[in-house]
């Protein structure tokens, strides 16, 4: 849209007008810039030293800023039926955002919520940096921009009312799908879709709605796709039928990242019953055949000589001993006088952020062409490595974006994607490619393991300093902001420092804080290894989880050495007004400090990030009968009895979907204190089901949770995705430690126990389906 | 190949497969039928979780052999057909208590708290805490506590 006319850095006019698009089309199209941002809210400035990075500027400004240059327009679309059509340029996976993003467009348009039809955009290179799904940032940086596209959908629907009234614009108003008059006529927008459509793409002036004015925004709303849940109708990339791609699978290494030397017995598997095609790919050995079935016999059966991998002979013992020795010293000198040190160290075991659809993408590539369907959270990034693990350009290459079944971060890679383009390649014909469950666990991406050191040291009445030294195995950044051209920046340097510098630094630096007045406060994030050692990516919550936990158990150490009750301690050094409102909910509503049996006890913590604030209050039982009680196939140990979760979003868009995501923010933090870790051994990681990796299952839910979402405080949306496990995990521990007597130092408490299971072998790299499941029917 | 034959969300229908090809994939990749989810393949999910017979069963772990011409299979698709309705009290519920965020595990989870209500009415008692706890199905975005307030909702309308 180089319309020469001067629409200001971001669009913005004034804090509530815009400046939007109406696009010459069949019927109405309404656009915005994805760009538009409220400026003043991103503006960098000098750091004063009293205050931490993430205080001023924190990562959701960087990916909001990175979002603004951006020239592609977002479109609102009335259909003849007077409903409105969005192709979202974000991903589904589960948090919501098709239920919000209608809301906002319901709002501004003056359309029940289930008018307006929510769709997943493909790749779509023009949007740069602007098409991500991550960090919690879609309410964030999508609040305006759609709202203005859906506004001005809005005014020329009013237009062309206007006209075939005879009537002027200002008379008229807007309610549920209809224009209307001062006289009582009424024009649906299924009357007005093709007459208020514009020969011409032309800039127009539009004024959002005043917040006090809102009826959607605010309110809950079930979400749009939940009748397609429940009727098993919701379609996966696993469930779509594209013609000719059959089920295809990859044979992958023992070790993490062993590569292919050869394959003794490609003829024999190539025909096995079902099975179509057989080939080296760039991670393993692809089989293709009419089931998935076929295809994990075929795995099973190939005989492949495999190279080492990076990391053979790496275990949990030999990375904590590199972790312990790459730590960078604390930095506070010598101590006053007649001040006290208080310090601890924190081990946070391999994390797997596998959701429950596993990797799944389908490829077409004929002609020198490409066509791949996959939930993805960095399509336009998918296209371009699908472009050029091809060998063919970018815009040979469609990406379909598809709900996913979860992400948690795990779709942050395409490499699934390139993986089937590869093999369809290879083949010459269409794949459905999958991981295998196990798959996920061995080679999937993981939340680095980690180490955090804090060190404080105070007085009788006030913490002079606070120290974290925060040393990971590297995490994986090199997916940027999305698209290649950040990608390869973060790639460029020897030995990934690229990354390191780029992102690592940064994101830790603009997402970790300590929300109180403790004087000298410093945090510094170290790694090791080299980004590509391991398979890692951002887990949901990326470095705070850990980094909240290792913070909250010191300031209750603290708060313990200091003769102050937990709760109190906190409130009086807090720096924030928020983060004490969110703090006093929980313990009002929690009961805080209510006399509790032995062996039982409460904790409490608080996190701040994503322009807003949370605080958790979490009831554990640790007594005997608790945690010796019996749990098929798992693994038993204390019981959270009660959570009570506080959120203030700034603005919240759907409290229910918000409620939701604060609850899936719980289960995992639960998992994360109490059961649920990858175990490295001799390069490989240990666990292969669900019945090896304790993610958190019914016998682990808090019989008795509340989620209280606060009312809107700043005006604008905060992030929701992510928010709801650092609280959450640094209570869990909090609690633990009361209700044992014992400091919990690793994360989960139960990885250096004796396993609870007895691991696969790595060779077959899969286990067989049992054949028993009708001696288990109920 | 060997042709399978039972009857299907109320259908009969017949595949021409293996014998050793586990149900999940004949349902999905031979007969299109994609509600039964695939998670792991190894009965520790429970995504794929129907019915046979009226009785919950994960089809990842049942060799299409071993079922035989007379077997009921009800996948999530079938469900309000066995109540005669559009949607089944549990899927109801469901909706009531906004349960799904993914989705992907929903379909299992109802058909697994069907069978669990049924079984708990068959031996005279309601759904206790304990049985609720007992439930296997995976959800990786953590709704199990919606879930469970959901089972109780849809056991009394069923």
């Amino acid at each position: 849209m180089q319309d020469g006319l001067d629409d200001g850095a971001l669009g913005e006019l004034t804090r509530r007008r815009f400046m939007g698009y109406v696009i010459a089309g069949p019927t109405l199209i309404a656009a915005a810039k994805l760009g538009l941002f409220p400026a003043g809210t991103t503006a960098m400035s000098p750091v004063p030293t009293p205050d931490q990075i993430s205080d001023v500027v924190d990562l959701n400004d960087l990916l909001t800023n990175a979002a603004k240059p951006t020239s592609g327009l977002i479109t609102v679309v009335i259909e003849r039926d007077g409903s409105a059509s969005f192709a979202m340029p974000r991903c589904e996976t589960g948090q919501g955002i098709t239920t919000s993003t209608a809301m906002l467009i319901a709002e501004e348009l003056d359309l029940p919520v289930d008018k307006v039809h929510v769709t997943l955009a493909d790749a779509r290179p023009e949007l740069m940096f602007n098409q991500a799904t991550y960090g919690s940032n879609t309410t964030i940086s999508t609040y305006t921009p759609f709202r203005v596209a859906a506004a001005v959908a809005r005014r020329q629907l009013l237009q062309a009312a206007a006209i075939e009234l005879d009537d002027d614009m200002t008379r008229l108003r807007t309610s549920g799908g209809h224009v209307l008059a001062p006289d009582g006529t009424q024009l649906s927008y299924a009357d007005l879709a093709e007459r208020a459509a514009s020969t011409v793409t032309q800039p127009v002036e539009v004024t959002l709605k005043d917040p006090s004015q809102f009826t959607v925004i605010g309110t809950p709303q079930k979400r749009v796709d939940a009748v397609e849940a429940v009727t098993g109708r919701e379609r996966y990339a696993m469930d779509m039928d594209v013609a000719g791609a059959l089920p295809t699978m990859i044979c992958r290494a023992p070790t993490v990242n062993g590569t292919v030397r050869a394959v003794r017995n490609t003829a024999a598997v190539t025909a096995m019953p079902g099975i179509t095609d057989v080939a080296p790919i760039s991670t393993g050995v692809a089989v293709r055949g009419q089931t998935f079935g076929q295809c994990i016999d075929a795995v099973r059966a190939l005989d492949v000589d495999w190279g080492p991998g990076p990391v053979d002979g790496e275990s949990d013992a030999t990375i904590l001993a590199r972790l312990k020795a790459a730590e960078i010293p604390l930095a506070v000198p010598s101590l006053p006088a007649g001040a006290r040190t208080v310090e601890k160290l924190f081990t946070f075991y391999w994390k797997s952020n596998s959701a429950l659809e596993p990797q799944t993408a389908i490829a077409d590539v004929k002609n020198g062409t490409a066509e791949v369907w996959a939930c993805m959270q960095t399509p336009i990034y998918a296209q371009q490595m699908v472009a050029q693990q091809l060998g063919i350009s970018q815009d040979a290459v469609t990406v379909h974006v598809v709900t996913g079944g979860g992400a948690f971060g795990r779709r942050m890679f395409p490499n699934v994607a390139v993986e089937a383009a590869e093999a369809a390649q290879k083949f010459g014909k269409p794949v459905k490619l999958m991981w295998h469950r196990t798959d996920e666990f061995r080679y999937g991406r993981v939340h680095p393991m980690c180490i955090s050191r804090v060190r404080a040291t105070y007085t009788a009445g006030s913490v002079l300093s606070f120290e974290q030294r925060h040393t990971s195995v590297a995490t994986d950044y090199t997916m940027a902001l999305g698209e290649m051209l950040s990608a390869n920046g973060a790639k460029l340097v020897p030995l990934g420092l690229g990354n390191f510098l780029e992102y690592s630094q940064s994101v830790f630096e603009t997402t970790t804080n300590v929300p109180y007045n403790f004087g000298a406060v410093t945090q510094a994030l170290n790694e090791i290894m080299a980004w590509d050692t391991f398979n890692t990516g951002s887990n949901r919550n990326l470095y705070n989880p850990d980094v909240v936990t290792a913070v909250e158990l010191v300031v209750d150490e603290l708060a313990r050495l200091m003769g102050q009750d937990a709760y109190a301690f906190r409130r009086t050094f807090l720096r924030d007004a928020r983060a004490r409102a969110v703090l006093d909910a929980v313990a009002k509503k929690g009961s805080w400090g209510r006399a509790m049996a032995p062996g039982t006890a409460q904790g409490i913590a608080l996190h701040t990030e994503y322009k807003g604030a949370t605080a958790a209050l979490v009831e554990i039982d640790a007594r005997p009968q608790t945690t010796s009680r019996p749990v098929a196939d798992g693994v038993t140990g204390p019981r959270v009895t009660k959570v009570v979760f506080a959120i203030d979003a700034g603005l919240p868009i759907n409290p229910l979907g918000l409620e939701a995501q604060m609850m899936g923010g719980i289960m995992d933090a639960i998992g994360q204190v109490l059961t649920e870790s990858l175990h490295l051994r001799n390069g490989a990681f240990l666990e292969g089901s669900w019945d090896n990796y304790f993610y958190s299952r019914q016998w682990n839910t808090p019989p008795e949770l509340d989620v209280i979402v606060l009312p809107p405080t700043t005006g604008e949306p905060g992030g929701a995705g992510e928010f709801g496990v650092a609280a959450t995990k640094a209570a869990t521990a909090s609690a633990l430690m009361r209700a044992t007597g014992q400091l919990p130092t690793e994360f989960p408490v139960n990885h250096n126990r004796p396993l609870g299971f007895e691991p696969y072998p790595t060779v077959p790299s899969i286990p067989q389906s049992p054949t028993d499941g009708l001696h288990h029917t109920y | 190949m060997p042709v399978h034959t039972f009857v299907l969300n109320g259908e009969r229908v017949s595949v021409d497969c293996a014998d050793d090809v586990r149900l999940l994939w004949v349902l999905r990749d031979l007969l299109g039928v994609t509600g039964p989810k695939y998670g792991c393949g190894l009965d520790v999910c429970k995504a794929c979780t129907s019915h046979i017979n009226g009785k919950a069963f994960n089809p990842c772990s049942v060799p299409v052999a071993d079922i035989q011409p007379t077997d009921e299979v009800t996948t999530i698709e079938g469900l309000p057909a066995t109540v005669g309705r559009s949607l089944h009290p549990m899927q109801e519920a469901w909706l009531d208590h906004d349960v799904p965020q993914c989705g992907y595990c929903q379909p299992g989870q109802i058909m697994a708290a069907v069978a669990l209500v049924k079984e708990a009415r068959a031996s005279g008692r309601t759904i206790t805490d304990a049985d609720l706890d007992g439930i296997r199905n995976v959800c990786r975005c953590g709704t199990y506590h919606r879930i469970r307030e959901a089972i109780q909702a849809g056991a009394a309308q069923m």
